[in-house]
């Protein structure tokens, strides 16, 4: 057993340097019909082709080379057009043109093998993934966290600060820079041809990482939790989530011809659905097209609210939500390292609201302009409103922080402070819901496993020792707390409203000489 | 402004604290030498598993105690001098009190052993037990561990996730006689096995055996077994830690001695805790009471009394918990280890799950007395309710479903135990059905109209 996971985490780590190595295998030689084939408009392929006659048809053995000699042309042109305010011509795609000319320029065993690369990196890393994590927590059932806080990985030692590090690179790159890792996308395009019709975006090998990081990690958290039918039947729910609405369905949807988006992804978390290109897309396809404007206004205005009445916010964030389902599964080990200081709580209560406050701001600005056709609001650009959110939530805080941040604040960061969903679906379970976090009497000890083990950071056993319900705007439901309780003190459930906000006890439960006493003053008052 | 002094910042001196904070605008000072802050003695085996660090098991912030206008001071007391009604501290300093409440807690016990002071021997108590406990470690492979309570299972669990052999000896033939019954001690016992652990009944310590450096090196047991060892836990159970007033004139027997209102015979001395010791306990259990939650409401009522409220200690329904390795167990109202006469168990048992519902009840009034509950969490609320008010067993029966804490999705045993209890007393007790299923309920309405 203990071999089958040491062979499991070898072949991980094969299948990483694989992967790693994979990016500096190719040769990159641009042609002109790679160019044609990558602008997105007769116009720009004519132009592109005459400022890269230099770069074209000559093997370049560095990626960095070759695509800064390409940057530096576009950025050239592109000034020389602004300069003539010959705003039509100014390329704009620049991201993802150099992606698809880097990737469609390499040449050596990636792009003549793919699919045997795809076995050696993403193949063998899988596979010892799930080898290492299905033979993980070993021995009887039950609740093991011993080690983490020696572990170096899981807090915050050596390997989990190059953890860090590696995800923050990962990010930076994805977002801004992703012809650095178009190598990856080029092993996937034959699974991205056969699932879209269409080649490996730089989105598609996202969405493709996500999904096998929550699918081979959630084996691991469901091992762990075996003993626990919560816990395994929430984290099968956002495997599944992510493999069929997030991944496949849009790609299918995209084969189809029909707006590619993920159903379940929620607005606002979910910020560009009134962007005018979307909207005009919805508009474009008939029936379906208004149905799945209609259902994704219908999950914001009804859904949200009515569901978390009924459950709490954790129907979404610890069952749905993709952003959820990650932390769940590939951040449940650095679970712990959520900060739960008072000062903690206080940031956060500003800064998500602010960031829901944001978000709505943003989109009526983007509605207006859809609307009147008139692109200044009170005199800012609505579009650099939106371009602003895109880059400070939508990638720094979501991607970079939210994840790459992982092994350093822990697996929430983003649903915590910045999600603007979770603020909204906070809100309704704060004031308007019958779920709640029941304290079982007085059998508290204050042991602290609750709040140590809570993701968001609440201090669990600040309440449990009162014997207080807990019930905050933040918990996600994922019922942790309850798993690590060593006296069964913490149950989620929905019940009445009245029960739910139990009014604190003061004093422990079972302690009838004072209590009596309590009643004593109650009847004299 | 009156003083208050607490020695001892366990839970007892701390609920104690709070609760003068909240009646009083009184000064208030909690004295330590253990640890400058409060913190969870029951979680002291996760800092060493791992689990959690020092941080993790305080149960307040740092910044609490300014706020709450708590003074901290961690020194020893040295001596009590109720006369003058001043403390003397180690390091010199002196503190004066106007009402002092000893909240010591306890110490393990050692019964004159050959060899218990060899290095490698210890309790497992206090903060400085577990810096021990990691120092000994480093060069330990196996352990011996004896007395089979509470303490015992917790250290054995810890050794065991080092990777250490561990040994562990009980007199009694089970474990944890003196409290649960054949069958739970049983249950136990297997689990505990089960995770490794040699665990040897009918076992007594004679010798422990020491090398020229004074380190231990081995055991021996009555029965005249030698076993080699780098570290003997001495878990045997605890003693009141009353070394404190060792000097002073305030009456001991085993430990401090109080009244009813936790008082002591000399005037504002008051003791709570594991520490304090009834003439005569005010509900008839045990004179001394060391669990976590008596000494919650002992300092609970001492407060109360303290300021200007007198209050006698007046707990309800005894209610209890504990984890042997994966294994949680909750007790409410009275399960003895051997039934009274006037008593009937009704036991069920999982056939091959280490689960276990035990409920005890009057043969005559079968009212509920007692209930006792391994791998199945069960309300407080709901079980005090029963027992502080005699339910019939029957009534107890039906409402399973209802006294059940388990997280949502799990496996409801009620269906089997009601099942169980109906043929052993061939009655047809239909089980009711939860609350929560409001869904469901509507269903079966619905379709049984």
């Amino acid at each position: 057993m203990k071999i089958a996971q040491r062979i499991g985490l070898v072949l991980f780590a094969l299948g990483f340097i694989a992967f790693i190595g994979s990016l500096f295998t190719s040769t990159y030689t641009l042609s002109n019909q790679l160019i044609s084939d990558s602008a997105n408009k007769g116009e720009q392929s004519a132009i592109l082709q005459d400022i890269l006659k230099n770069v074209v048809d000559k093997t370049y053995s560095s990626k960095w080379e070759f695509s800064s000699k390409i940057s530096y042309e576009i950025e050239k042109i592109n000034e020389f057009y602004r300069s003539q305010e010959e705003w039509e011509k100014v390329i704009y795609n620049q991201k993802e043109l150099l992606f698809y000319l880097t990737k469609n320029s390499a040449n050596g065993p990636i792009n003549q093998e793919p699919s045997l690369w795809f076995l050696l990196t993403f193949g063998v890393g899988i596979l010892g993934a799930i080898l290492t994590n299905a033979f993980s927590y070993l021995g009887h059932p039950g609740m093991k966290n011993n080690g983490i806080f020696q572990s170096t990985w899981k807090s915050r030692g050596t390997v989990g600060v190059l953890l860090g590090a590696f995800l923050i690179v990962f990010y930076i790159l994805l977002y801004w820079f992703p012809h650095y890792i178009a190598e990856w996308a080029l092993m996937l395009d034959s699974l991205s041809e056969f699932l879209s019709g269409n080649p490996s975006s730089q989105w598609f090998l996202y969405g493709f990482l996500y999904t096998i990081a929550i699918l081979t990690m959630g084996i691991r958290f469901i091992k762990k939790y075996r003993h626990n039918k919560y816990q395994m039947v929430r984290t099968i729910s956002v495997m599944f989530f992510q493999t069929s609405f997030a991944f496949v369905i849009p790609d299918i949807l995209a084969r189809l011809n029909l707006p590619a988006y993920d159903l379940k992804n929620i607005f606002p978390l979910d910020y560009s659905l009134f962007f005018e290109w979307r909207l005009d897309e919805y508009l474009a396809n008939g029936f379906i097209g208004y149905f799945m404007l209609f259902w994704s206004i219908s999950l914001f205005l009804i859904g949200v609210p009515v569901i978390t009445y009924f459950y709490g916010k954790r129907w979404y964030c610890s069952w749905v939500c993709g952003c959820g389902g990650l932390a769940e599964t590939a951040g449940d080990e650095f679970r712990h390292l959520s900060d739960k200081s008072l000062n903690a709580w206080k940031f956060e209560r500003i800064s998500i609201n602010a960031v829901l406050v944001f978000a709505v701001v943003m989109s009526l600005a983007v509605i207006y302009a859809y609307i009147t056709g008139d692109n200044n609001l009170y005199g800012i650009d609505t579009y650099k409103i939106r371009e602003w959110y895109g880059f400070l939530i939508g990638s720094v805080f979501a991607g970079v922080i939210g994840t790459g941040f992982y092994p350093l604040l822990g697996n929430r960061a983003w649903c915590r402070f910045g999600c603007p969903l979770a603020a909204y679906l906070g809100i309704v379970q704060r004031f308007k819901s019958r779920f709640r976090i029941t304290t079982n009497g007085g059998q508290c000890i204050s042991c602290g496993n609750c709040s140590t083990y809570c993701e968001m950071g609440i201090d669990v056993k600040w309440y449990a020792q009162r014997g207080q319900n807990i019930v905050r705007s933040s918990c996600v439901g994922c019922g942790v707390c309850s798993a690590v309780c060593p006296r069964g003190v913490l149950k989620l459930e929905n019940g009445t409203e009245e029960a739910r906000l139990n009014d604190e006890s003061i004093f422990t439960f079972g302690n009838d000489g004072v209590l009596k006493l309590r009643d004593d003053l109650d009847t004299h008052k | 402004m009156s003083h208050v002094v607490i020695i001892g910042n366990g839970i007892a001196g701390v609920t104690a604290a709070r609760h003068v904070r909240k009646n009083s605008t009184k000064e208030i000072t909690i004295i330590s030498g253990e640890t400058a802050h409060f913190f969870s003695r029951t979680a002291l085996m996760y800092v060493f598993m791992g689990h959690m660090k020092y941080e993790n098991i305080k149960p307040y912030e740092d910044s609490f105690w300014k706020k709450n206008r708590i003074h901290l001071k961690q020194a020893w007391v040295e001596n009590i001098d109720t006369d003058a009604q001043q403390l003397q501290l180690s390091g010199g300093d002196t503190m004066a009190y106007d009402e002092l409440i000893i909240a010591t807690g306890s110490k393990p016990n050692k019964f004159g052993w050959e060899g218990e002071d060899l290095k490698g021997v210890q309790g497992f108590y206090s903060w400085q037990d577990l810096e021990l406990l990691e120092e000994n470690v480093k060069r330990t492979q196996q352990a011996v561990i004896v007395g089979g309570g509470l303490i015992g299972v917790e250290l054995a669990e810890m050794l065991h996730t080092r990777g250490i052999e561990v040994t562990f000896l009980v007199r009694e033939d089970r474990f944890w006689g003196n409290v649960l019954p054949y069958q739970d001690g049983e249950l136990i016992a297997k689990h505990i096995k089960k995770n490794g652990i040699n665990l040897v009944f009918n076992t007594e310590l004679d010798i422990i055996h020491g090398n020229n450096q004074g380190e231990v090196i081995a055991i021996t047991t009555k029965d005249g077994l030698k076993i080699a060892c780098q570290l003997v836990g001495l878990t045997a159970g605890v003693s009141p830690n009353i070394g404190v007033v060792d000097a002073s004139n305030i009456p001991t027997k085993r430990g401090v001695l109080v009244d009813h209102y936790l008082k002591t015979i000399i005037p504002n001395v008051y003791a709570i805790g594991d520490c304090a010791e009834f003439y005569e306990h005010p509900t008839n259990r045990k004179s001394i009471e060391q669990v976590w939650y008596t000494g919650k409401m002992m300092g609970e009522t001492v407060a109360q009394t303290i300021c200007g409220r007198p209050t006698k200690y007046m707990p309800g329904v005894w209610f209890n918990s504990a984890k042997f390795f994966d294994i949680e167990y909750q007790t409410y109202g009275w399960v003895w280890n051997i039934p009274k006469e006037n008593e009937e168990v009704f036991c069920w048992q999982h056939p091959t799950k280490d689960i276990l519902l035990k409920l005890v009840f009057d043969q005559t009034t079968q009212v509920l007395l007692g209930v006792n509950t391994f791998g199945i969490r069960m309300r407080h609320d709901v079980c005090n309710q029963w027992i502080s008010k005699g339910a019939h067993i029957d009534i107890v029966i039906q409402n399973l479903g209802a006294a059940n804490f388990d997280p949502e999705l799990f496996t409801a045993y009620e269906p089997l135990i009601v099942a169980a209890f109906n043929k052993k007393y061939k009655k047809q007790i239909n089980l009711k059905m939860k609350k929560s299923g409001r869904i469901a309920n509507l269903l079966t309405k619905v379709l049984n109209r």
